[in-house]
């Protein structure tokens, strides 16, 4: 059962992916980033139990703290951008 | 097969199939926020049962700690992600596809 959740777990990363370089808006990319993220942590997760090595457990919690930061930290540049890009434009 | 792992493995079932069914979301929906709201399924409730199906199979040592550690932070992280993404879209000036109808709520002439 293990290995068929982490071919479902491959499956949606593959998914995320392809909605990352598809995405219109830098908005679906950092989804997508995020949707790929949290899988990782899954799939890292999962791969522990499959391989009986239950210190991939310690690497599956900082990745998911990783993942977050990166997240948060993106959508806090793309907001100073956009207020950057508004404050220029009335600014003119 | 031990209940327990029969406990796990139908667990692992229901995750892999939520996974699955918000990812096919996630490609398919039109638009930013609706796409949101397909992540948000897979973020919380597949990797819930996928967690929960893992935590049988660990049994009480401290793999089990672990595994409450990350699906603790697993929950409290996906709805604060959700919320910054969709203030940032918001903000940014992106409009949720409507189907064009006036929202009932603040202009009301849309309500008939």
């Amino acid at each position: 059962m293990l290995t068929v959740t982490t071919i479902t777990l491959l499956v949606v990363m593959a998914m995320a992916l392809s909605r990352a370089f598809v995405g219109p808006t830098v908005f679906d990319r950092i989804l997508a980033a995020n949707v790929f993220g949290t899988k990782t942590v899954l799939l890292i997760a999962v791969v522990g139990f499959l391989f009986g090595r239950p210190e991939f457990l310690d690497i599956a919690l900082v990745y998911a703290l990783i993942n977050f930061i990166g997240v948060v930290g993106m959508l806090r540049l793309i907001e100073y951008l956009e207020e950057d890009k508004q404050s220029t434009e009335d600014g003119r | 097969m031990s209940p327990l792992e029969i406990i796990s493995a139908v667990l692992l079932a229901i995750g892999s199939f939520l996974v699955l069914s918000g990812a096919i979301g996630l490609l398919r929906f039109p638009d930013v926020y609706s796409r949101m709201h397909a992540a948000g399924i897979t973020d919380t409730l597949g990797a819930v049962a996928i967690l929960l199906g893992l935590m049988f199979l660990a049994g009480w040592t401290l793999v089990l700690a672990k595994l409450i550690m990350i699906l603790l932070f697993l929950l409290l992280t996906g709805p604060t992600a959700s919320h910054t993404l969709g203030k940032a879209a918001w903000k940014s000036g992106l409009q949720p596809l409507t189907d064009g109808r006036e929202p009932a709520g603040d202009s009301g002439k849309g309500a008939e």
